[in-house]
């Protein structure tokens, strides 16, 4: 592809951020306005196509949260919110402004937590396939249980072709897989109870007053098209967009598609 | 060495395997019979009285959501036996105080048991298998360090007698506590740990409480028990390590031949062998060890003991989980581990599971308390073996 020829592979690069007591695994890189990328479950690849290809038309920076990869996690942190502060934080000290602020997942439900909190230095909010809210009935998950599923299940909820995307453990060095593991095992600290949502959230949403898009893949069983909707129209003036032939991370399937899908909003 | 009899309380009618995905959180209780489960329950509490009446010991456990385990509230049953039996030592082990979010009310519970019995308690707690955890609703990260400080709430509970106190920890938080009654033990019941893993049991020997570990066999239960030696040492805990602060639990079986014995125990394998659970369940994220986990995502496993898994009889004695055969066999096997081991002073005899018989499980305890029980509780380390 083109695409790939022109998009420079190391166009991001890892670097540490101090926090507090949060020392931050953080990837930057690319010219062009700020797109603040707050990855999901499964961690931030800094090789991932998708990164390279924004950063061809953003400054992308791309933290861990504490507790993925190799940020830290005090003993004190166990929830989204404070991956919020975090965030707020890290926005603060790098002096971000007008940002694009993208969050997919788990990503997704801590930008839109943190837009409500203070949204000062976003310009635009995307949330793609987000978690964090609790729209459906009191006797059924909203989003199936994660903890409760087996690898090949969940690969298959969250994949258009779940064969592409299935790892290989055995070609991976062991420090590789101790942070897939380590992620799981965030994931499950901050998102085991109240199950993938904060029951606050849907109710502050009303107050993000910055144009927000919703992204999602035509093929993700994990939210589904019926909890995005009910989230956009949670946030004023909110759309959403479907990618085709994409599960739960239209990133990773539908790069292209997905790159400009928010070029065009950030743009916009 | 003290002999504790032990029963899961299973219901061990189930569905053939290949009609369920999993024994524990998710089997449906449709397969599940009241009527039959309250001859159970009045069965297996009968065996504990009659353990009581042989001078035996008692132990009772706790699970969730499954039939292999019907007991998801061992303080009801404790209390039962604080009330029925005479002379018991009444071992709970343990109290699941990483999944229970009122400590305070565990203290509560124990003190009242303590009490009934007029001082009989020996009080253990544990963190709990990882399929503890979904029933539970329970995070599966931080939880020795929730379980830590939990005890550490019902030890300030069990010990402060001069009204009210506050406890704002990480995890609970109390502003007036000031329990009644407090217990009959001063200053508090004996108190309990489960662990296997090094580190575990380092904590343990470090803190002085009895250590118990199940089916850990030769090696593995000299491996936790030197671990814990060595957090007693490193604690500056004054002389050795006793006797009395030791617990292994193995599956027994006593009869009047060899063949009863291990026919008896061919039984009691049912335990073993009846865990089908899969992997999601057996390996919530921040139970295991980050270690375990790359082996586990690598290798699709997680421990050692697999869905299908047919224990074998002799292996299993081979390796210090069944103790088996006449009085004097089952004597000299067992003292054969104790040797290995160091020493210990509590053998949590799990003498009843699956689809052994009130009959068969009574005979093997009268054997146990007539032929075995006096000659355990000489015990002394053999220091050659054991070095």
């Amino acid at each position: 592809m083109n695409d790939a020829a022109t998009a420079d592979a190391n166009a991001v690069k890892s670097t540490r951020l101090q926090l507090g007591d949060v020392d931050l695994e953080l990837h930057r890189g690319g010219k062009g306005p700020t797109l603040l990328f707050l990855h999901g479950g499964g961690g931030f690849d800094p090789k991932a196509p998708f990164a390279a290809k924004l950063a061809r038309d953003f400054d992308v920076v791309a933290p861990m949260h504490p507790g993925f990869g190799t940020s830290s996690l005090p003993f004190w942190m166990d929830s989204v919110d404070d991956f919020v502060h975090v965030q707020l934080e890290l926005m603060e000290r790098l002096d971000l402004r007008d940002v694009v602020l993208v969050g997919a997942s788990l990503g997704g439900w801590v930008a839109a937590d943190l837009a409500t909190k203070n949204a000062a230095r976003i310009k635009k909010l995307i949330l793609v396939s987000p978690v964090g809210i609790k729209v459906g009935p009191r006797e059924k998950l909203d989003i199936p249980d994660i903890f409760a599923t087996s690898a090949d299940d969940l690969l298959k909820l969250t994949s258009f072709e779940p064969e592409k995307r299935k790892p290989d453990y055995s070609k991976m060095s062991d420090e590789q897989v101790r942070i897939v593991a380590r992620n799981k095992q965030t994931m499950a600290l901050v998102a085991w109870e109240p199950y993938m949502h904060n029951p606050k959230l849907k109710h502050r949403l009303r107050s993000i007053n910055r144009p927000t898009l919703f992204l999602r893949g035509s093929h993700d069983n994990l939210v589904t098209g019926g909890y995005v909707d009910a989230y956009a129209k949670l946030i004023p003036g909110a759309r959403v967009e479907t990618i085709q032939n994409a599960g739960h991370s239209p990133q990773s399937e539908q790069v292209d598609e997905f790159v400009s899908r928010v070029a065009a909003f950030a743009r916009g | 060495m003290r002999t504790f009899h032990f029963s899961e309380g299973a219901f061990h009618h189930l569905p053939e395997e290949r009609d369920y995905a999993s024994v524990r959180v998710s089997m449906p209780n449709r397969y599940y019979d009241p009527k039959i489960g309250a001859d159970l329950y009045h069965r297996y509490l009968d065996e504990w009285l009659i353990a009581d009446d042989l001078g035996l010991d008692i132990m009772v456990n706790e699970h969730h959501q499954t039939p292999t385990c019907v007991d998801p509230a061992a303080p009801l049953l404790l209390s039962i036996l604080a009330r029925q039996t005479k002379k018991a030592r009444l071992l709970i082990l343990g109290n699941p105080i990483a999944n229970r979010n009122q400590p305070v009310r565990v203290a509560e519970e124990m003190a009242m048991i303590d009490v009934i019995s007029r001082g009989r308690l020996e009080c253990g707690f544990v963190r709990s298998v990882p399929y503890e955890v979904p029933a539970a609703n329970s995070n599966p990260n931080r939880m020795t360090e929730r379980m830590y400080e939990a005890l550490d709430l019902i030890k300030a509970a069990w010990t402060h007698h001069d009204g009210p106190f506050s406890f704002e920890g990480r995890f609970f938080h109390h502003r007036c506590v000031n329990i009644w009654p407090r217990p009959y033990q001063q200053p508090h019941p004996p108190i309990w740990i489960s662990s296997s893993s090094a580190s575990g049991a380092q904590q343990v020997g470090a803190a002085g409480h009895i250590i118990a570990t199940f089916h850990t066999g030769f090696d593995g239960t000299k491996f936790v028990f030197d671990n814990y030696r060595k957090g007693w040492a490193a604690a500056g805990r004054k002389g050795e390590v006793t006797d009395d602060r030791l617990a292994y639990s193995a599956l027994v079986y006593v009869g009047d031949t060899e063949e009863e014995g291990r026919a008896g125990a061919q039984k009691l394998l049912w335990y073993l062998s009846h865990n089908k659970v899969p992997t999601h369940f057996r390996n919530p994220p921040g139970y295991n060890s980050l270690d375990a986990n790359i082996k586990a995502l690598r290798t699709g496993k997680v421990g050692t003991r697999e869905p299908g898994f047919v224990p074998d009889l002799d292996h299993e004695i081979s390796t210090g989980t069944v103790f088996c055969g006449t009085p004097d066999t089952v004597y000299k096997q067992i003292k054969s581990f104790y040797d290995h081991v160091g020493g210990f002073g509590h053998l949590l005899s799990m003498g009843q599971a699956g689809f052994l018989e009130h009959e068969d499980t009574v005979k093997s305890l009268k054997l146990i308390a007539k032929e075995l029980d006096p000659r355990l509780r000489e015990l002394k380390v053999t220091r050659e073996a054991a070095e």
